[in-house]
């Protein structure tokens, strides 16, 4: 071929690339609008004051509502004896969400020029800002402690070519009362097994508080995951159990929900829903039998909520506790709950 | 010595028409090489950046222990360097079929992604992904060395280093202007990457010449690349890259070095890479010309020289975060236009013609196998002692590495006579 005819054949080539490219992404934007209608069967939503601080009706369930339309990912609340009800949405939109004692956590997207970057949002029981902070990759996890003093949350950090497939967690501790930010858990001095412990691949996520000083989280190094108790004030991380991922402590601080990584299962979804007795040790393993990747909320001592895969993105589902019943719908289009009191 | 007279008459569209009066031009092959380099980047860092976000947000599983599987890939990788070499080298020169080979590996892997939905598959193309990139990298040097003479070699590396890196630079931004104009549209983002992928084959097939040597001198009739360890100047710039390859960190160990000593907010993290690439891309063209100026044997030396200096300055940590890690990226990037492309300009002066694919992938192997047991090293070493003596260790080792590097490579007149007898 001559150089002319190379030239020719690479010009069209360019130009029929060039307008397949811009057909698919004109028929993404295309069906990305088309996807983001409401259903008809969607819950209804309503827009109005949402609070993280005590209402008149009873206890609330606020979460991050998944209905498409105008107000998509923002806040929904609903009464908890009735969360598939009519919800009263407000601002902000959240991608992660957790509350307590008149204190939200909201992880949010910005959506920039060039590309989405994260923060962390902390709201008052009126959900404006308190602060915020910049974060350094996809939120994932968030909790707030029960006094509202003590916030945490994970992100995913990686996607660039030098740091290659490595993909690992970043989890920060904030102190509301003093702005205290401890932006990555994996500086803890880490206890395994009764030993002392550093490796550079340590990785630690889903912290859930049992007071301002003492949780628990995951901490995943040498390709095993373990449950850890923390404490937020000596900066250590002691391992307690294995097999432990995005524990959930109980309100009366005695047991753990957690995704346990079960044998035989796909390796995409390998983990099951367990409840671990901190006194005992013993695990039960709950009737949902599906595979779940979220970190368990309790709705009181008995009853555990969880997000599955749903039209909208994902739903809430409520499993017992002590391994009886059977999981139930709680409610559709939502996602990252909290119990406002 | 190459002689722009003893050059083939010019009968492929892209071959190399260097003479004296035309000092500065870049042979048209390097610069096809380049471009096919700039879109095959593109092609892959738009999917590499979006990825994590697709799996967390579009498929909902955790992207957590993809990085396990980096060692052996990596592993692997650098075998398939030395066969991508081999293979290249076969019937006088088939460096383009191989290349061509390992980049449409590639870009098969691109709609693949559309198929693969759960985390093993998509590891799965992943590495073949890695098989492609280990296949083409050493034919696709040879090539550059091939149509450049010898004393334009650092710039014509320079030229392609610099496209490249321009390349995965602009892959996310791309990848990111999509998810904008289509919120969750991650297969609008990998179906495009596919048809960039496939214009980089093409430009590859149309733009670059076929049989990369100009003749099969009698002299080098042997092309059994076990007489390959035979060549003092070869074994030298491969136990000086494997050496110091010994020395040197991981990027992804220096940003948490970097992150964590001198405390730099979280959210600057994903940054970093951007500012060692910046600098990389500024700086690969006018370093690699140096490179040639000055002995490209000694640049190589001066890089990891800068590299050193980074280590320092994250060791003494002399004043604040910011400054210090614009310091610290800058020397990094310095320390990439120094060497990567410089070391396959340094080695093809020491391999005949007709081994020139191998010659490259022994000494890019011995690198990589050098980095690869440094990240081991760093990893028990900080796990043991913390990252203070992980540094110390390896900034007394590269300057080890660096010292016997100088002696090792250093302007010996029967080393430069070697050098240039190619």
């Amino acid at each position: 071929m001559t150089l002319r005819r190379r030239l020719t054949v690479l010009i069209i080539a360019v130009a029929l690339l060039a307008l397949a490219g811009s057909w698919t992404v004109l028929r993404a934007v295309q069906a990305s609008r088309l996807g983001h209608r409401a259903a008809a069967d969607d819950p209804r939503i309503e827009p109005g004051p949402v609070t993280l601080g005590p209402a008149a009706g009873g206890p609330r369930l606020v979460f991050r509502s998944m209905t498409w339309g105008d107000h998509r990912d923002e806040l929904g609340s609903a009464p908890l004896a009735d969360p598939a009800g009519t919800r009263t949405v407000a601002a902000p939109t959240c991608l992660r969400f957790h509350a307590a004692a008149g204190t939200g956590i909201c992880l949010q997207a910005v959506h920039g020029l060039l590309e989405d970057t994260y923060r962390a949002i902390v709201l008052d029981a009126d959900l404006h800002e308190r602060r915020h902070y910049d974060l350094a990759g996809i939120p994932t996890r968030a909790r707030v402690s029960p006094s509202g003093h003590l916030v945490a949350w994970t992100v995913f950090v990686g996607g660039d070519s030098y740091a290659g497939t490595d993909f690992s967690t970043r989890t920060t501790v904030l102190d509301t009362t003093t702005w205290t930010l401890q932006e990555d858990l994996e500086s803890y001095a880490v206890t395994l097994d009764g030993k002392p412990y550093r490796a550079v691949d340590t990785n630690v996520w889903g912290v859930t508080f049992a007071d301002d000083r003492h949780f628990y989280a995951t901490l995943a190094t040498g390709g095993r995951t373990h449950l850890v108790a923390g404490d937020a004030v000596d900066h250590t991380l002691t391992t307690l159990h294995d097999n432990v991922e995005c524990p959930s402590l109980s309100p009366d601080g005695t047991r753990i929900a957690y995704k346990k990584r079960v044998p035989g299962l796909s390796e995409d979804a390998p983990w099951r829903l367990y409840v671990l007795d901190l006194r005992s040790m013993a695990e039960t393993a709950t009737t949902e039998e599906r595979a779940i990747d979220d970190q368990a909320l309790w709705l009181d001592d008995r009853t555990l909520a969880y997000a599955l895969p749903g039209d909208d993105g994902t739903d809430l589902w409520t499993v017992p506790a002590d391994g009886t019943g059977a999981p139930v719908l709680l409610a559709a289009a939502a996602l990252a709950p909290a119990v406002v009191r | 010595m190459y002689l722009a007279d003893s050059r083939r008459p010019a009968a492929s569209a892209a071959a190399p028409a260097l003479g004296p009066g035309r000092a500065a031009r870049i042979a048209p092959t390097v610069l096809a090489l380049g471009t096919v380099s700039l879109i095959t980047d593109v092609s892959s860092e738009m999917v590499t950046a979006v990825l994590p976000l697709y799996l967390v947000t579009a498929l909902g599983v955790t992207p957590l222990g993809f990085g396990l599987l980096d060692g052996v890939l990596n592993g692997a990788s650098a075998a398939l360097r030395l066969l991508g070499g081999l293979l290249g080298d076969r019937g006088g020169g088939r460096h383009k079929a191989v290349a061509t080979a390992g980049y449409g590996l590639s870009a098969l892997c691109r709609p693949a992604l559309l198929l693969a939905r759960t985390t093993p598959l998509i590891g799965l193309v992943l590495a073949v992904d890695r098989v492609g990139k280990g296949l083409r990298t050493a034919p696709r040097d040879a090539m550059i060395s091939l149509a450049t003479p010898p004393e334009r070699r650092g710039r014509a590396f320079g030229v392609h280093r610099a496209m490249d890196t321009a390349g995965a630079l602009t892959g996310p931004l791309l990848a990111f202007l999509i998810l904008r104009a289509a919120p969750g549209g991650f297969h609008a983002v990998f179906t495009v990457s596919s048809y960039v992928a496939a214009l980089g084959v093409l430009v590859l097939v149309l733009l670059v010449p076929g049989r990369s040597l100009r003749s099969t001198p009698a002299r080098t009739a042997r092309p059994r690349s076990r007489g390959l360890l035979r060549r003092p100047a070869l074994r030298r710039i491969t136990a000086c890259a494997s050496l110091l390859g010994l020395a040197t960190v991981s990027d992804s160990f220096l940003y948490l070095l970097l992150q964590r000593r001198l405390e730099l907010p979280a959210a600057w993290f994903p940054l970093l890479p951007l500012g060692t690439a910046a600098v990389y891309l500024l700086l690969a063209v006018p370093v690699g010309t140096l490179a040639d100026r000055i002995g490209r044997r000694r640049l190589f030396v001066l890089g990891h020289a800068a590299l050193l200096a980074a280590y320092a300055l994250l060791l003494v940590r002399p004043g604040a975060g910011a400054p210090l890690a614009a310091a610290v990226l800058a020397l990094h990037g310095i320390f990439y236009a120094a060497t990567d492309g410089i070391l396959a300009a340094t080695a093809a002066g020491a391999v005949p013609e007709a081994q020139r694919g191998a010659g490259l992938a022994l000494v890019g192997t011995g690198q990589a196998a050098g980095r690869f047991a440094c990240s081991l090293a760093v990893g028990a070493l900080w796990s043991r002692w913390g990252d203070t003596t992980a540094l110390a260790v390896m900034a007394v080792a590269l300057t080890a590495a660096v010292a016997i590097a100088t002696r090792l490579l250093g302007p010996h007149p029967e080393h430069r006579r070697r050098e240039e007898t190619s």
